[in-house]
């Protein structure tokens, strides 16, 4: 614990810090939800606007992306909650080379496959989805299987009472450093419980009660989320959570060390520096 | 067996990886979304939701049934919603009262029914949520023959496996008949208690728009499999020899056959 008790102080500590499945469940999510996030779009630009409750109310969404006259002009026109906000060439309706119009929610460069092709869209979503699906029971059996859930996850009572000076660690983007870094801190480890346990089961869940067999055979999955129509909804904006939560990530990864974050979810080694011994 | 099934989960596993790999790779999607072996590959999820669905999902498991006052007031006709045809026009003009729908294939009993026989005959009336494919819901009511009651009167033989639907909509008004919209299902839905024959939608003849004189409801899948305009049923004991050969129009087109999510 005293730094001051140790007989040599080291520069630096090669440790290993991510397991394999870890590194290999991590990259499989990776490119699923890259995939599944894609595709989704492509299915979501079939119809691109969203209700509440069972069915759809066709003149009045909670959010949509389409064009809207104004005089003789046409704009795309994103709607949420009443509000209509101006996405010309963005959301809506896209300019195309030859300087016409498209009627489209989501641009090209977002949607996989570019084109308008709603079913291969639909066969890129499913086939990634049962890769997802797989791949996630693997990571969470073997996570509480090996104790790595309750170990490098759960934060302690301890950990929690100390948030607030972990976030304003965070703002002024300090990270823990030494023996401190050698465990996610309290925030990633909430922030990674809530993706793993809340977000992407909420994925598939939301996924599953907008499939009119599976409604049939758990009609729960339609009063948990309140109508597929908003089950749909839930889907898009659960969706949009991890999209924030990837780029939060990626900032967190790129500004606190990235060739060891990086080297650590590949390899597993991961390099500890101790701060305090350096001349 | 279980090994079998562990490695072809690694197998599918592996092969979604190399596609993935391949695609942020090629950063060129729309061709890879092109090749064959791609689609092929993509296309081997639908048999694993098939058998996953029919194995969580009890065989006569309903779908959910609403109230009058859940009913869309603005039920949107999707794909054809007229025929132009002029033999089409003409029972129409009449109401279609000279309409027969035809029942044959692998039946001992081929029949020809007209809709006042149809209506005559026992029926169900359901209020239930119409799921289409591009994402939007619509709640309607619907009032039909059970297709079990018609298979029954047809006396369905056991080499039957899949119940075919020809309509009278040619949907991609291309002039031949390769456009002529027509589905398919399994003897699962075939014979589901909310798989009927509607002539009623919301209390009063169904509409043009949504199918008249004759639609498929299969409730526990998407929109595309409920046929509108249905004039021919045929008992078959594959689909492959049949037009495009995938079991119905936009199956022909990339769609899934098992279209329950």
């Amino acid at each position: 614990m005293d730094a001051n008790t140790e007989p040599t102080r080291r520069s630096h500590e090669i440790i290993h810090r991510h397991s394999g499945t870890v590194r290999i469940t991590h990259w499989v999510n990776v490119i699923c939800l890259l995939v599944l996030l894609m595709s989704g779009l492509q299915i979501f630009n079939a119809h691109p606007a969203l209700y509440l409750g069972s069915k759809s109310t066709f003149a009045d969404p909670v959010m949509a992306m389409r064009p809207m006259k104004h005089g003789n002009d046409v704009y795309g026109v994103t709607t949420i909650l009443g509000w209509h906000i101006d996405t010309t060439g963005v959301f809506g309706l896209a300019k195309t080379a030859a300087g016409g119009f498209q009627i489209r929610g989501f641009p090209w460069s977002v949607t996989l496959p570019g084109h308008r092709n709603l079913a291969m869209g639909r066969r890129w979503h499913f086939f990634f989805a049962w890769v997802f699906v797989i791949n996630g029971l693997a990571y969470l059996t073997w996570s509480l299987a090996s104790g790595h859930l309750a170990r490098d996850l759960t934060p302690a009572a301890r950990e929690l009472k100390h948030i607030g000076a972990s976030i304003w660690e965070h703002l002024r983007l300090k990270f823990p450093k030494g023996e401190e870094a050698k465990h996610y801190n309290v925030l990633q480890k909430l922030s990674y419980l809530i993706v793993a346990l809340v977000l992407l089961p909420l994925m598939l869940a939301t996924g599953l009660a907008m499939s009119p067999g599976m409604d049939a055979g758990y009609p729960f999955l339609l009063d948990v989320f309140g109508g597929r129509q908003s089950a749909r909804t839930i889907h898009f904006v659960a969706a949009s959570a991890i999209v924030l939560f990837f780029v939060v990530h990626v900032v967190m990864v790129l500004i606190s060390g990235v060739w060891n974050n990086l080297r650590s979810m590949i390899t597993g080694r991961y390099v500890i520096k101790y701060p305090e011994a350096q001349p | 067996m279980s090994t079998r099934s562990r490695l072809d989960r690694r197998g599918f596993l592996a092969r979604g990886l190399a596609m993935a790999g391949a695609s942020l790779l090629g950063g060129c999607d729309s061709e890879l979304s092109d090749q064959p072996w791609v689609q092929r590959v993509l296309a081997s999820a639908e048999s694993l939701t098939r058998v996953a669905q029919r194995a969580l999902i009890p065989a006569k498991a309903l779908a959910r049934e609403y109230s009058e006052a859940e009913i869309s007031k603005d039920f949107k006709a999707n794909g054809s919603t007229s025929v132009d045809d002029d033999d089409y026009r003409a029972l129409a003009a009449n109401g279609f009262a000279d309409w027969k729908l035809k029942v044959d294939g692998l039946v001992a009993r081929p029949l020809e029914l007209t809709l006042a026989e149809l209506r005559a005959m026992p029926s169900r009336t359901q209020i239930t949520r119409h799921d289409c494919v591009e994402g939007w819901s619509c709640i309607g009511k619907w009032t039909g023959v059970p297709l079990k009651a018609l298979l029954d009167k047809a006396e369905l033989k056991s080499s039957a496996r899949y119940i075919v639907f020809y309509c009278a909509d040619d949907i991609a008004a291309t002039g031949d008949d390769d456009g002529k919209y027509y589905e398919s299902i399994g003897l699962i839905d075939a014979f589901h208690p909310q798989t009927i024959l509607a002539y009623d939608m919301n209390g009063a003849a169904l509409p043009i728009a949504h199918g008249a004189p004759l639609r498929l409801r299969v409730e526990r899948q998407l929109g595309y499999k409920m046929a509108k305009y249905v004039m021919r049923i045929e008992a078959v004991d594959e689909l492959a020899t049949i037009r495009g050969g995938m079991g119905g129009f936009w199956e022909d087109r990339g769609y899934e056959w098992y279209a329950g999510i």
